[in-house]
């Protein structure tokens, strides 16, 4: 950071990161339909009409049963997958683990049109149940590699000391292993949500007739009416979102200090 | 000593191999009830293989271990009446110290009252009164291995198995635990089986030693045994420090051997003295107390050489010389306890050393 030039390129690339997300509650407020500068004025009602809006509710109600249950599976796959993969060796592990995160560099277009030509062929009627499953299948990647690092954090004597102290397998994990990586569940539950939910591409392919608010909110921008209300609900979307990644940090950083463990560094 | 007590572990002919790697090579012992027993040896000797086995954390190839005349085969680690101190002691961070202490008492049909007199009692053995409600996580390195001897202790065990419980700690804190352990072990009477890569932490805590090298028992002896009349050079090496001085067998009748042995001369020794051969070069061993240096005008009734000081290393407490022997290139190490009115010698003075056949050993 000493030479001006590389200070002026880092500001530079913060402000093309950050600055179109800070113009969405600034026109959330901002008492126009237009979309332009200069303000004309400070207002509410983007956000009572966005409240108003019974389509949206039903959005969002269908998103959150989609992000709720993408984030349970994908956590309960994690925890298997990570505990293989830090405890056992068995053949070509590394190729199966492969396997399991691939959908992390695979581009979703390619996800959701393969998983579209399989559900038609097998005539499995589109809903939030197939949006759930592609939903499942790029999250799980997440959640293994939050949970190895829980995992492998872990010293393998907690487990040997409660075996020795007299304890079965069940107790043992119930009692030592899954209180020690609770704060990696924690944070995988939290980050699965959040990609099941920012989620546009599978939602918009898999979803059927049924409506999901990522898709929701891309259609409504075809009406220039209702793009103020748009933005109120981008608004309290960013909130939610800084909230729930700041709260999956804070558990996985709390998880290691607690095991002792060194920071290999997070997604944040 | 001399009572032979009964029998609590019993290796016979254990092998262990992980993938091509021969990790145990015949291991058989037999460890006595009340004992504390060390395994010591450099790292990847299979030390700590050998003490997992007992626990049941190992399982072993051929052979039998058995604990207490019951074979271990297919007992697994949570059946065995066995408990450990591990080397990280693995005190579980989430849960409180008496949390910690009375996790083996779940199964316990005692009441509520009762174990927690139990937790009291195992806390206070191990000078933790009071320390009950602490978190674990915020405990000193200290602390941590008392509350894992708690907790070992509180299920009253036929044997403690201790993985190198003391290397994680200061000198000072070390020694002092050292002698602790030994109280503690006397205190409760339960077999204690150490793992430990330190050889005077062995000798001092010791009833007996098994010395392993390369998944081998070398010697299996009593700290005096093992120092004074090691049974191979390794051992002799690994334990203390051992002078080694190139010698000649003349001849070998009747228990007694006569050696010569270079810049100390003719040497007649007993068969003790002697362990059995290996097809090694031979070599006469003399550790570094039992040879005196004389100040001018001091004598002796032992032996003496002629020498000349090579090297003064001090100690404080005590000084070590380098010096040739008798106008050869044989160099021994020798120390003399700083005792006031004591000089130091100086480098290139020429004295005489005194010692005794008793204190040679020979390696052939």
């Amino acid at each position: 950071m000493k030479s001006p030039g590389l200070r002026a390129y880092a500001i530079g690339y913060l402000i093309f990161l950050y600055a179109p997300i800070l113009l969405l509650p600034i026109f959330a407020f901002n008492d126009s339909k237009i979309i332009a500068f200069p303000l004309s004025g400070f207002t509410t009602q983007w956000f009572v009409q966005m409240w108003g809006d019974a389509q949206l509710w039903t959005a969002l109600k269908n998103s959150m049963i989609i992000s709720g249950s993408t984030s349970i599976i994908a956590t309960t796959l994690g925890i298997f997958a990570a505990r293989a993969s830090t405890r056992y060796t068995f053949p070509a592990k590394g190729g199966l683990i492969g396997l399991i995160m691939l959908p992390l560099v695979l581009p979703e277009m390619i996800v959701a049109m393969s998983l579209l030509v399989v559900f038609l062929a097998i005539s499995v009627p589109l809903s939030i149940f197939t949006v759930i499953l592609g939903h499942v299948l790029i999250t799980t990647p997440f959640s293994v590699a939050i949970l190895s690092s829980a995992f492998q954090s872990l010293d393998n004597a907690f487990e040997e000391a409660a075996y020795d102290l007299g304890e079965g397998p069940v107790a043992t994990f119930r009692l030592i292993i899954l209180p020690l990586v609770m704060p990696g569940i924690i944070s995988s539950l939290l980050i699965c949500f959040t990609i099941s939910l920012d989620e546009f591409i599978i939602a918009y392919f898999l979803a059927g007739a049924d409506t999901v608010l990522s898709a929701y909110i891309y259609g409504q921008f075809r009406f220039p009416a209702k793009v103020p209300a748009m933005l109120a609900l981008g608004t309290i979307l960013v909130l939610v979102s800084v909230m729930l990644l700041s709260i999956a940090e804070f558990f996985r950083r709390r998880g290691i200090a607690k095991t002792g463990g060194k920071d290999t560094g997070g997604f944040l | 000593m001399t009572t032979t007590k009964p029998t609590m572990i019993e290796f016979r002919d254990v092998h262990k191999y992980y993938g091509d790697y021969h990790a145990l090579r015949g291991i058989s012992a037999t460890i006595r009830a009340g004992e504390f027993f060390s395994l010591l040896g450099p790292s990847g000797c299979g030390k700590t293989t050998l003490l997992r086995t007992i626990a049941g954390f190992e399982g072993i190839d051929t052979g039998v271990v058995l604990i207490d005349g019951k074979d271990m085969a297919r007992v697994p680690a949570n059946e065995r009446p066995t408990n450990m101190v591990f080397q990280s002691y693995a005190i579980f961070p989430h849960m409180s110290v008496e949390e910690n202490v009375g996790f083996g008492l779940r199964r316990d049909p005692r009441s509520k009252a009762e174990k927690q007199a139990a937790v009291e009692e195992a806390l206070s053995m191990v000078g933790l009164k009071g320390f009950g409600k602490r978190a674990a996580h915020a405990l000193s390195g200290g602390q941590r291995q008392r509350v894992a001897l708690a907790r070992a202790l509180i299920l009253k065990p036929k044997v403690l198995l201790l993985d190198e419980p003391l290397s994680a700690l200061d000198k000072k804190m070390r020694e002092h635990m050292q002698v602790e352990l030994i109280k503690l072990q006397r205190q409760v009477g339960i077999t204690f089986v150490l793992v430990t890569h330190d050889q005077e932490e062995a000798l001092v805590m010791s009833d007996r030693i098994a010395v392993m090298f390369d998944g081998e028992i070398a010697q299996l002896a009593d700290p005096e045994t093992l120092y004074r009349r090691p049974n191979s050079k390794k051992v002799a090496d690994f334990i203390g420090t051992m002078n080694f001085i190139p010698a000649t067998v003349l001849g070998d009748s009747g228990g007694k051997i006569e050696v010569e042995a270079k810049g100390l001369g003719r040497v007649e020794l007993n068969a003790e003295q002697c362990p059995a051969g290996r097809g090694d070069a031979p070599m006469v061993g003399l550790r570094p107390e039992t040879l005196t240096l004389l100040y001018p005008g001091q004598t002796s009734t032992e032996r003496t050489v002629a020498g000349v000081i090579d090297e003064v290393i001090y100690f404080g407490d005590m000084t070590y010389y380098d010096v040739y022997l008798g106008g050869t290139d044989v160099e021994v190490r020798l120390s003399m306890r700083n005792v006031p009115g004591r000089l130091i010698m100086d480098v290139g003075t020429k004295v005489d050393v005194a010692w005794s056949p008793e204190a040679l050993v020979l390696f052939r």
